[in-house]
């Protein structure tokens, strides 16, 4: 690829920290409540069903550990094998976003991944799901929820 | 096969309605309390492996645990408490010593407790530390018996030739804990708070690890009669070397670090080889003597050419006081106490429980003895064992100590809650384990924050203390026992600790 389209500023993603990542998975669990419909954690795992589902991974081959969740890439494989047009990049954000409603569930986004970022939902209208960096809070739920500081959030300027 | 009779010590609640089967505390035991059952989705529990840590409880994102000590007890009977009963039931069944950690938790009396601090009134004003300065800082090293001045254009010049002093910017400094017993990122983040907070640091007998020359101005290397990773390198790394004698809790015996937490990087710190038991003789071979210990430290100040303090640490045993001058007599620059109440990786429980003697008495008789002797300038004194607060520090202070080393709650601060567990290597919040799963668990970068917090803390608090005697340094209150005064204590401790009855 000879020229790059330059449509955002930043690179905004999470990033993790192996040599302190202590597999909790305390990230997920975080991930799963701010993706519920009630955000109060008991209800979102014992009440809700379909419950929601993690963006974010704990990659695990013990000892090593460490959460995993879409690079909200420069250049987005995805975004080039989505037919639809669901997932996009934000030329606002930076961020590698996915539309619920565009998604016909072909994932072929699950294929092109080099990261494994994105996941099968296999609820209700069968879609994808990923990380969509809590844009609407403060600070990634992922992030705030780590209890040794192993996630935090990175931006590169272009 | 038979029935074992070993009790649960603790047990494990879990309010099933809140329990969102995360499976958090599964992975954060590593005494694997916790686990899952699939296919029936519930939690179930070992009570028996609990070892009350707490860790499960602190990472529980529902606070749906609880872990108590186990309700379940015998007929109560003053001779045959519940603790002597499990004990015996424990040695019935493995037919070995009781191993513990951490220092003694028997009710042995403590001091600091009955003694209570001065403060201005009237007759001599208090002082505000946020107002004006107040002096911490603290020199450990042979004081001159007398210093010479010369007057040089007018201006006084220091004839005398000062011998090596550590400069310390508070009185407390990070105790003697191995490479071994704790973690790399443990050692890392004492030797990063030490060097912030202008203190030093101990490395306790297992050798440095090339990774930590850097901090060498704020680390006090140790040679204990193991001699572990003990070379002219190493000793000219430091700021201060330090003879490790004995151990407050576990006088007369040596270290003991199990082949499994000795791994590759250990081994090559140690010079031993990988898995091989670090097992340290009780004495030093060659010292038997105090004419003995007098070559070794004058051998070690040869090897650092004279340029840093060598000092011995010795366990407070009876005869502490005797003991400790003759190391000053015997050429050292400082003299180490610890206390009964001193922590440690692994020890006996019985001598963890019963062997030596709390700080604050062998520090009064030591510091009383140094004095009548007229060799107290000879060499300063530092005491370690057991301080958890700030008072304790300061009233060590009055009572003669030049500074404290602080292990026990320097682990705390990094989340150690005292499970007594350390022998196991399988400390759940990473501290005392080698374990590549669980040392992660101490973020260096967290952990340095927190050690220089807490030093933060406590130094603040000795300003304020000063500041109400109307002190505005440290060094005046040193050994000045006259701002101690105790509460319940009887003529014979009164007398041991030199110091007068409130009221009188």
């Amino acid at each position: 690829m000879a020229t790059k389209a330059k449509t955002n500023k930043k690179r905004r993603r999470v990033q993790a920290d192996e040599n302190v990542c202590i597999g909790c998975k305390l990230c997920e669990v975080a991930c799963i409540v701010a993706h519920s419909k009630s955000k109060n954690i008991i209800r979102a795992f014992n009440e809700e069903t379909p419950r929601a589902l993690s963006r974010v991974l704990v990659e695990e081959s013990k000892p090593l550990t460490f959460a995993l969740q879409c690079r909200h890439c420069e250049d987005p494989p995805c975004t080039i094998a989505c037919m639809t047009g669901a997932l996009h990049k934000d030329p606002v954000t930076g961020a590698v976003l996915h539309d619920r409603e565009k998604c016909v569930g072909c994932w072929m986004c699950v294929m092109v991944c080099p990261y494994g970022g994105i996941q099968r939902d296999l609820r209700e209208d069968k879609a994808a799901s990923k990380c969509d960096l809590c844009l609407e809070l403060d600070e990634p739920a992922c992030v705030a929820a780590c209890p040794n500081a192993a996630l935090f959030v990175v931006e590169d300027e272009d | 096969m038979h029935k074992s009779l070993i009790k649960a010590e603790f047990q494990v609640e879990r309010d099933d309605y809140k329990c969102i089967r995360c499976r958090v505390c599964e992975r954060q035991c590593s005494f694997e309390v916790h686990s899952y059952d699939a296919d029936a989705d519930r939690m179930f529990e070992d009570e028996l492996k609990c070892v009350g840590c707490q860790r499960c409880v602190e990472y529980c994102p529902t606070r749906a645990l609880s872990v108590q000590p186990h309700k379940s007890t015998i007929r109560p009977h003053g001779n045959w408490p519940y603790r002597a009963v499990k004990d015996i039931c424990k040695q019935a069944e493995t037919g070995g010593m009781l191993l513990s950690s951490t220092g003694d938790e028997l009710h042995h009396r403590i001091y600091w407790d009955h003694l209570v601090l001065n403060a201005s009134q009237v007759t001599n004003p208090s002082i505000d530390p946020l107002r004006e300065p107040m002096e911490l800082r603290t020199f450990i090293g042979r004081k001159p018996d007398q210093v010479d001045v010369q007057l040089v254009n007018g201006k006084p010049v220091l004839k005398t030739e000062l011998p090596p002093q550590l400069t310390l910017e508070t009185p407390m400094m990070f105790g003697a804990m191995s490479y071994g017993a704790i973690s790399y990122n443990v050692c890392q983040s004492l030797a990063r708070a030490a060097t912030a907070s202008g203190t030093m640091y101990n490395t306790g007998e297992g050798g440095l690890h090339r990774d930590f020359y850097q901090y060498g101005p704020n680390t006090i290397v140790q040679c204990a009669s193991g001699r572990f990773g003990v070379h002219r390198e190493y000793l000219n790394a430091g700021a201060a070397v330090e003879i490790k004698v004995g151990q407050g809790a576990k006088p007369g015996i040596g270290g003991h670090v199990p082949g499994e937490k000795v791994d590759k990087e250990i081994s090559i710190t140690r010079m031993i080889p990988v898995g091989t038991d670090a097992l340290s003789p009780a004495p030093h071979h060659d010292i038997y003597s105090i004419e003995d210990l007098r070559q070794l430290i004058y051998a070690l100040k040869e090897a650092v050419e004279y340029k840093k303090p060598v000092g011995v640490k010795i366990a407070a045993v009876h005869n502490a006081a005797a003991i400790a001058s003759g190391i000053v007599r015997a050429g050292a620059d400082f003299v180490t106490l610890d206390g009964l109440r001193g922590g440690t990786g692994a020890a006996p429980t019985r001598t963890r429980d019963s062997v030596g003697m709390p700080i604050e008495l062998a520090l009064a008789a030591v510091d009383q003895r140094l004095r009548e002797e007229g060799i107290r300038n000879n060499a300063s004194l530092i005491v370690a064992g057991g301080f958890r607060n700030s008072t304790d520090v300061v009233k060590a202070i009055a009572l003669g100590a030049d500074a404290v080393y602080i292990g026990t709650a320097a682990l705390i601060s990094l989340g150690c809650t005292v499970c007594q567990k350390c022998y196991t290597g399988k400390c759940p919040w990473g501290i005392t384990t080698q374990d590549p799963y669980l040392t992660k668990r101490v973020n260096p970068e967290i952990g340095t924050q927190r050690l220089t917090n807490l030093l933060r803390a406590w130094s603040l608090e000795i300003k304020e203390i000063l500041g109400g005697m109307g002190i505005n340094a440290i060094e005046s209150l040193r050994g000045n026992r006259l701002h101690l005064r105790a509460i319940g204590l009887n003529e014979r401790e009164l007398d041991v600790l030199g110091v007068m009855h409130a009221g009188e």
